[in-house]
C-alpha cells in the first residue's frame, strides 16, 4: 500500500473506528480524572458516577437496567464468563450446546471443555446459515447447563432467532446465552422483553475502543465471577475498572442508538448497492448468508474460481480493506468453518471476501469499490486454470 | 496479513509467462480446488530436450501465483536433466523467501514440475496431491507417507507443524499429527543412528557411560514424577538389566513403563538394539 492513499476501510465486523466523540468523552480519564473509582477521596470517588453514567447509556442501548450489566475487557472475556458460571452453577450437568458457526471466542472454550471432560453438542446450519430449531430442540437435553448461540454471525451476518433457542433452553432447565458482539449496535436490541440469560458484547464493534466490553446477566440468574480478587462491578468482575474504556463503550453506546435506524436505512443501502452492483458486473459471483435475515452493514460474497487472499492483496493495493473466509489469509489450511458448515462448495469457499460497513462509509466509497474490484477478479480469474474451463 | 517480500509481490502482481504453451508437449497438474491450490504448467520441450517455453495457470494464494511464476523462470532454458533437479528450495531462493506457513506453495510448484517431466517421458505421475503413491497419512488433503518422507527430508524438517507448512498434511482436522510425527521421528533416528553406529562400535566403558547418563539425565526425571525411581544393575551385550525403585517398582503396570519409557528412551539415544530386562 502506498503512503498517504486513502483508506476505504469495509472491515467493521473485524473492528471499527473509534468515534471522535467517544475519543474526546474518554480523554479526560487518563490525565485528569484518572482516580481509582473505589478510593475514599473525591478525586477518584468521582469517577465512579462516571462509569454508572456509561452503564445508563449502554443500559438504555439494550433496553435493560444498568444493574444487569457487568463491565469487561472484551467480547471474549465476556463470553467465557458466561458459559464457566453457567457450568461452575451448576455442577451436575455436563454438558453445553452451540452452534457450528459460533465465533472461536465460543468454538475454542467448546474445545477446552471437552478437554476438561465437558460434552459439547455443535448444532448444524443449513446452506443458507440458518440453525436447524428441530437440531436445536433434539440437541438440549435435562444434561445441558447452558446454550450459548451468537445473535449474529460476524462472517455472513446473518441473525439467528435467540429467543426461540433460548425457549428451547430454558423447557429444559437450561441457561442461555448470546454472543451478541456483532448485533449491538446495529439491530435494535430490547432485553427488557427478552427470555435471554446472558450476553456479551465488546466495545470495539461499535465504534469504541479496543479493550473493553460487556456482559449482561438478567436479574435472577445466578452468576460466578470468572475473575476473582477486589470488590468491582457488584463483586461480579474483579479488577480496577478501565475507567477511560468504560466511558468510552457508554459514549459509544449512546451513539449507537442515534444511529440505529441510519445502520437500517443508509448502512443498509451502501451494502445492497455493492452487493447488487458486483452480482451484476462479475459473472459467477454468489452471496453467502441467508439474505433475507442478516445484519444490514454485511456482504459476504464468494467469487468462484479463484483465491480469496490474491484478491485482498489486490484490492489493499488500492487502499480497499476488506476480509476474507479463504484459508490463505490465516495460516490455516481450511477455508472458514463458517462457510464449510453452510456446505459452500470448495469452488466459492476459498474465493469469498466479506465487506462489512459502517456509518463512517461513503457511496463514493462504495463506487469506488464496484469500479476497482470486477478488474481484479477478471485478471485473477485469467490466471486460474479453473476458470476457462468453467466460464 | 503475510508480511510478502518485494520479490514475492512483483512475482505476484506482475506474474511472468501467465497462460497455457501453444502446442505443450509436457504438462503438469497439481493440487485442486478443494486444496486451496492448483497449479497447470505447460512447457514446450525441443529436440534436444531443451525447455523452450514454460507458461502457468495457478489458483492459489499471492505465494502460490509468485512460486508458480518464478518456477517458470527458473525452467525455462534449463535441459530436462537440469530441470528434473529443481527442488522447492530453488524457487524459495528466486523469491529470497516465503513465510513458514507458505512453503507448500512452493512444493506445489516442483511437483508441477516433477508431473510435466513424468508426462513428457510417458510415466506415470509421481506423487501429488491427487496421486496416491504410497499410504495416505493425511486424509483431509490426501497426503501420503512417501511425500511427507520426500518434504522431509528435502528440506530438513523435525516437527509435523513443518510438515504442515510444507505439504498442508496435518492442516485440516489434525488428527494424522501423531503418525506424522512418528513418520519423522522415525527418519531423524535412522540418519542418527547411522551417524552414530551401532553397539558393537562403542567401547564397553562407552556404552556403560552413555547409558548411565541417559538413565539419569531422560528417564529418572520422568520417573519421579511419579514418584518412582530407577538403578542401573548390569549391562551385558544389547541386555540392560535395571531395578525399579519406589512406586515404579511396585506398580502393575511397570511392565509398560520398562517397555515405553526405559527401553525406548535407551533405544533413542544410544543404540537401536538395546533390550531392557528387570530385575526384581
Amino acid at each position: 500500500m502506498k503512503k498517504e492513499q486513502k483508506i476505504i476501510y469495509v472491515d467493521n465486523n473485524a473492528t471499527t473506528r473509534v468515534d471522535d466523540a467517544v475519543f474526546e468523552a474518554m480523554q479526560p480519564f487518563y490525565c485528569e480524572k484518572y482516580g481509582n473509582p473505589s478510593s475514599v477521596h473525591t478525586f477518584g470517588g468521582q469517577v465512579m458516577k462516571d462509569i454508572e453514567n456509561a452503564r445508563s447509556s449502554l443500559a438504555a442501548l439494550l433496553g435493560t437496567d444498568p444493574k444487569q450489566l457487568i463491565f469487561t475487557s472484551c467480547g471474549t472475556e465476556s463470553n467465557s464468563s458466561a458459559i464457566f458460571s453457567a457450568l461452575h452453577l451448576c455442577p451436575k450437568k455436563k454438558k453445553v450446546v452451540i452452534s457450528k458457526v459460533e465465533h472461536p471466542a465460543v468454538l475454542n472454550v467448546g474445545k477446552e471443555l471437552v478437554r476438561r471432560g465437558f460434552k459439547i453438542e455443535e448444532v448444524p446450519v443449513d446452506k443458507y446459515g440458518r440453525i436447524d430449531l428441530q437440531r436445536m430442540e433434539e440437541a438440549v437435553d435435562d444434561d445441558t447447563a447452558v446454550v450459548s448461540v451468537m445473535w449474529a454471525n460476524n462472517e455472513t451476518g446473518n441473525i439467528y432467532p435467540v429467543e426461540e433457542i433460548a425457549e428451547i433452553a430454558h423447557k429444559h432447565g437450561a441457561l442461555f446465552h448470546t454472543d451478541a458482539v456483532q448485533a449491538v449496535g446495529k439491530i435494535k436490541i430490547n432485553l427488557s422483553e427478552s427470555n435471554i440469560d446472558m450476553l456479551s458484547l465488546s466495545g470495539h464493534k461499535l465504534h469504541a475502543p479496543k479493550g473493553v466490553g460487556a456482559l449482561y446477566v438478567k436479574r435472577g440468574v445466578r452468576f460466578r465471577p470468572f475473575l476473582t480478587g477486589g470488590h468491582q462491578e457488584r463483586n461480579r468482575r474483579a479488577g480496577t475498572e478501565n475507567t477511560p474504556g468504560i466511558v468510552a463503550l457508554g459514549k459509544a453506546a449512546e451513539l449507537a442508538l442515534e444511529h440505529i435506524e441510519y445502520e437500517n436505512t443508509k448502512v443498509r443501502a451502501l451494502r445492497d448497492r455493492l452487493e447488487k452492483s458486483l452480482l451484476t458486473l462479475v459473472p459467477k459471483t454468489r452471496i453467502n448468508g441467508d439474505v433475507e435475515n442478516r445484519l444490514p452493514n454485511t456482504a459476504n460474497i464468494s467469487f468462484e474460481f479463484i483465491e480469496g487472499e490474491a484478491i485482498l492483496l489486490l484490492l489493499d493495493r488500492m487502499g480497499i480493506c476488506a476480509s476474507s473466509g479463504s484459508a490463505c489469509t490465516t495460516g490455516s489450511l481450511e477455508p472458514s468453518h463458517v462457510l464449510r458448515a453452510m456446505g459452500v462448495p470448495y469452488t466459492a469457499a476459498h474465493g469469498a471476501i466479506r465487506f462489512s460497513f459502517s456509518r463512517y462509509n461513503t457511496e463514493e466509497e462504495v463506487d469506488f469499490i464496484i469500479e476497482k474490484l470486477p478488474p481484479v477478479i477478471e485478471r485473477l480469474r485469467s490466471i486460474s486454470p479453473f476458470w476457462s474451463e468453467n466460464a | 496479513m503475510w508480511d510478502y517480500n518485494d520479490k514475492v509481490m512483483e512475482h505476484f502482481i506482475e506474474p511472468k509467462n501467465v497462460g497455457e504453451v501453444k502446442n505443450a508437449n509436457a504438462v503438469g497438474e497439481v493440487g485442486n480446488m478443494s486444496c486451496g491450490d492448483a497449479l497447470k504448467l505447460t512447457l514446450k520441450i525441443n529436440d534436444e530436450g531443451i525447455i523452450e517455453d514454460a507458461k502457468f495457470k495457478t489458483f492459489g494464494c499471492a505465494s502460490a501465483i509468485a512460486s508458480s511464476s518464478a518456477l517458470t523462470e527458473i525452467v525455462k532454458g534449463m535441459t530436462l536433466q537440469e530441470a528434473s533437479k529443481v527442488t522447492n528450495q530453488d524457487i524459495v531462493d528466486v523469491l529470497g523467501e516465503l513465510p513458514e506457513e507458505k512453503m507448500h506453495c512452493s512444493v506445489m510448484g516442483m511437483e508441477a514440475l516433477q508431473a510435466a517431466i513424468s508426462d513428457y517421458n510417458g510415466e506415470a505421475l509421481p506423487d501429488s496431491c491427487d496421486d496416491h503413491e504410497g499410504r495416505i497419512v493425511c486424509h483431509c488433503f490426501g497426503v501420503t507417507d512417501v511425500k511427507i518422507r520426500n518434504v522431509a527430508k528435502e528440506n530438513n524438517l523435525h516437527s509435523a507443524e513443518d510438515i504442515k507448512n510444507y505439504c498442508k498434511a496435518g492442516g485440516a482436522c489434525g488428527a494424522c499429527l501423531d503418525e506424522i510425527q512418528e513418520i519423522l521421528d522415525g527418519i531423524w533416528r535412522e540418519k542418527d543412528e547411522a551417524e552414530k553406529g551401532q553397539s558393537s562400535q562403542m567401547s564397553i566403558v562407552q556404552k556403560v557411560m552413555k547409558i548411565q547418563e541417559v538413565i539419569d539425565k531422560e528417564i529418572l526425571p520422568m520417573l519421579e514424577q511419579d514418584g518412582g525411581g530407577i538403578e542401573l544393575v548390569d549391562i551385558n551385550g544389547n541386555i540392560v538389566k535395571v531395578k525399579l525403585q519406589g512406586r515404579c517398582a511396585v506398580c502393575p503396570t511397570s511392565h509398560i513403563t520398562m517397555k515405553h519409557t526405559v527401553q525406548d528412551k535407551l533405544r533413542e539415544y544410544v543404540m537401536s538394539d538395546i533390550i531392557v530386562e528387570e530385575v526384581k
